[in-house]
This record gives C-alpha cells, structure tokens and sequence, in this order.
C-alpha cells in the first residue's frame, strides 16, 4: 500500500495521459464514425461501397496491429508525428468502425415514415439526417455508444506498448521499479480505470433516461 | 449463497491441488546427482526428475524462444547446468516466459523453481527473493545508427535526444532518473525500439549491452554500439527468498562451472559469439 501512496505523482501523470486520450480519441472517433455511418446510408452506392469496406478492415483488425501499422508504417511515408499522436490516430481509425455500426443501428430505428416526410417536405439527404433522423438515432443507441466508450477506454492500454507513458505503462514500470509491491501497484492501476469507465456507465445511465424517446 | 459456494470451490480446487502435488512428489526420478539434505529444494526436486525454470523468450543471445519452441542462449544454458547437477536432464526442463514484471511474483508463488532472465540483483527486489550469482556482469550502453551521425559518445552525449528503453526496465529507470535532460520513449520490448531507430523516431537505443549486441548481430547493417558502458548489472539467479539451502548449492555450482570451464563453454556458444570483448565469470556474492 505503501509502495502505491508513494508514486501517487506517477499514478497522476499515468492517469491525465489515459483520460486526455481516450477524450480526444473518444470525441474524434465518434464523429468519424458518424460520418461513415452517414455514407452507409448513403444513397450514393460508391459512398456505401467505401464505409462498408471501411467497417469490414479496420473492425476486423486487431487494434495491435493497427498500432503497427500507424506507428512504423505511417514514418516511413515520411509521415513523423508524436508517440502520442499517432496512439489518437490508432484508437481513432479502430473504434470509429464500432461507432459508424452503432449509429448505423440508431438510423436504422427511426421509423422510415420520418426519412419520406423529411425528403417530402424538401429537405436534401444531407439536411433530413442532420435534422431529423440523427437527433433521433443518437437517442435509442446511447448505451451501446457508452459501451464502445469503455472499450476505447480499457483499450488505450495497448499504447503503452507504443511509446505514450500512460496508466499501464506507469504501471508497468511502478511494478517492475517495486519487485516487492507489484500486486498492489497493478491492483492501483484498475482502480484508476475504473475511476474513468464506471462514471461513463453511470452517465449512460442518466442519459439514457433524460433523453428517451416517447414511443 | 453465492459466495458460500465459491468458497466451496475454492475448497476443492486447493484440495485436487494437493492431491496433486503429492502424488507428484511419489514420481521416482532421481537419476544420479549429488545426494542432498533430506527436505531440502534440491533433493526435492532432485526425486521429483524435473524442474521448471523461468527465462526470458524474447531475448536474442540470452533466451530466446527457437523455431522448435525450445529457448536458447546464455541464460538458459545457465539453467541447464544448475539442473544438470541436481541430476535432472534438460529435456526435464520445463521452460517458462518470465518477463521484467511477473519474476517476483512466480518466484514468490512457486510457479519456478528459480529463474534466470537478464535479472539484475538490486536490494529492492532482495526484499522479496534471494539471488544466487551473479553469473554474469553486464553493463548499460547505448546502440545508435550506423555511423553515429549524431556522435553519441556516452549517456552525456544524450541530451535533448530522443533515446529509446523498454518500460520500467532499470536502464530506463536509469535514464529517468540520471540523464532527466534525455528524452526517454518506452516501449514493451526492444525490437519495437530498433524499429524505431530504423526509421528514425529515435536517435538511441540504451540497455545493457549484451542485448544491444543481440539487435545488432540481427542487422548488422544498421546499427552500431557506442561500446562505452556506463554501470554496472550484475545478473543474478533469482530463488524463493528465504531458501538459503538452494542458493548456497547454486552459487557452489557457478563456483564449480568457473573452474572446469563449464561458464566459458556456455558463453562462447551463446552470447561469445557475438561479444566484441572476452568476457570472464565473476565471483559469486554469499551475501
């Protein structure tokens, strides 16, 4: 217990760098995965054609080896951005796969009657998603949103493993620094996991309720 | 009532457990060896025929996991010797991956017999187990890219470069703490650092420069070591803390393998054929 009170600064540091990454990560992967999600209900079928194709890759990837691929690929096309750059752009690509399906799923809720009475009324494809049928979607898919949020969450723990100092990797080197504590500081490791996925439940929870559509 | 029945579980799992190690204990082994104290590791594991030893998998020159799925290098012919004097053959070996993390807890928790793994001897993890050796002295050095276009001369030379270690090893700590000006990058293994070198994400590679020599005699073409090291890490044999019985048979055995040159044989196969400097077994520490 000692060993975990006395690298509290670690275990912070750790912890900022897992939370600013999954935000960012979470925050982009969401919006591209909206937009694939808009192209796979696309009436344009090269549109479809590409989300599609996109989902089947990269959701059919282990998230490791997109890792390599951003991480040793991407330089060598005289690409060379930061560790922790190409660890948002990893956990990007990979989890907006997840959310193009998820909210794929929500479009596909919303009753057809309200799409033909947004495109009767003169609404382009484009406005009649933005201001009818998305509004709705999001509502009746944010569990599963949240649950691919916790995903990315426990899955930025594959970064460490690439070069960004975040929580598994302070955990990691506490354990190996403190032969004599490694249950303890990995068990420390969790619970700051857990500090980050349990409130997102929770939250889902109280959206979920707030926002519910009356059917 | 849930967790009644998980203790009840729990119960039978440790029950079956010790049903099983005692009928492990009747297997008849013991072919030849030494005859040691009743009760001790060594006549235990001597009856018992086999042994498992903890190594790394990943470590050219030292352990590494062979195409046939058998480890090879320097650490696990030091295993092999201290299993062949107990009378157990190598065949009898079973081989388990232990990495920089997970060697004290299996230690602790008896899932090796003893472990010899690039495992440098500090008094922290002497809190926890014991360490027989060292066996071999290795020092931290810095690999760069062929050439030295950077000239980089020692760990001074590294500030304000970007120098590459894997997670929590003690050359990083090393870095962290020593060398703050130097910017440290970690990944979980080295290749992913030599990768990094390749392409130029880095500007060095530091540990100690026995493995640096592994990456090297993989790519000869692309890497180079500066060949200044700059500690000291003394590589010891990690047992269960306590068990002074077994460490004091093993370091009697390394004492043993320095004069009939049983140590230099196991290097010049290994690590020797790589190595640019003769190296020599150093003393044993009875601590």
């Amino acid at each position: 217990m000692d060993a975990v009170l006395d690298n509290l600064d670690a275990y912070r540091q750790g912890f900022v760098t897992t939370l600013t990454l999954t935000v960012i990560a979470s925050a982009l992967a969401l919006v591209l995965g909206t937009l694939l999600a808009a192209m796979r209900v696309s009436p344009i079928p090269t549109l479809r054609g590409a989300g599609t194709t996109y989902v089947a890759i990269v959701r059919n990837t282990p998230l490791t080896v997109v890792f390599f691929f951003v991480v040793f690929v991407l330089p060598q096309l005289d690409i060379s951005l930061s560790f922790f750059v190409f660890a948002v752009i990893a956990v990007t690509f990979y989890h907006a796969a997840f959310f193009c399906e998820v909210v794929r799923s929500g479009i596909n809720s919303v009753a057809a009657g309200q799409a033909e009475a947004a495109r009767s009324i003169g609404l382009t494809f484009t406005q009649s998603l933005r201001l009818v049928i998305l509004p709705q979607a999001f509502r009746t898919v944010i569990p599963p949103l949240i649950s691919v949020v916790i995903a990315l969450t426990k899955n930025t723990s594959i970064a460490a493993a690439f070069g960004v100092i975040e929580l598994t990797a302070i955990g990691t080197r506490l354990a190996n620094a403190n032969g004599d504590a490694v249950i303890p500081l990995l068990a420390g490791v969790a619970v700051c996991y857990l500090v980050i996925t349990l409130p997102s439940g929770w939250l889902a929870g109280r959206l979920e309720r707030r926002l519910a559509v009356a059917r | 009532m849930r967790s009644r029945r998980l203790t009840g579980l729990v119960g039978v799992a440790v029950a079956l457990t010790l049903v099983l190690a005692a009928c492990g204990g009747d297997d008849d082994g013991g072919q030849g060896g030494a005859s040691f104290a009743e009760g001790s590791t060594m006549a235990k594991l001597q009856s018992a025929g086999k042994v498992t030893v903890g190594t790394k998998f990943d470590q050219p020159l030292f352990g590494l996991k062979n195409l046939e799925g058998k480890p090879e290098g320097f650490d696990v012919e030091i295993a092999k010797i201290i299993a062949d004097e107990m009378g157990i053959k190598a065949d009898n070996i079973e081989w388990v991956e232990t990495v920089s993390a997970n060697r004290e807890p299996f230690i602790q928790q008896g899932k090796v017999d003893y472990v010899v793994a690039t495992y440098t001897i500090n008094d922290k993890r002497k809190k926890v187990i014991d360490f027989a050796g060292p066996y071999y002295v290795a020092g931290q050095d810095i690999m760069v890219k062929k050439g030295n276009p950077l000239g980089i001369k020692g760990p001074e030379d590294l500030s304000g470069k970007k120098v590459c270690s894997v997670t929590g090893s003690t050359p990083a700590e090393n870095i962290r703490t020593k060398y703050p000006q130097a910017k440290l990058t970690e990944f979980d293994v080295y290749s992913k650092c030599a990768e990094a070198l390749k392409n130029g994400q880095v500007d060095a590679v530091t540990t100690d420069n026995v493995i640096l020599l592994g990456l090297i005699s993989k790519d000869q073409e692309t890497f180079e070591l500066v060949g200044k090291p700059f500690t000291e890490e003394p590589y010891g044999i990690g047992v269960k803390k306590g068990d002074d019985q077994f460490r004091t048979f093993i370091n009697d055995v390394l004492d043993k393998t320095k004069s009939d040159g049983r140590w230099q044989q196991a290097w010049d196969a290994t690590a020797g054929k790589v190595a640019t400097q003769d190296a020599t077994q150093p003393p044993v520490d009875r601590y």
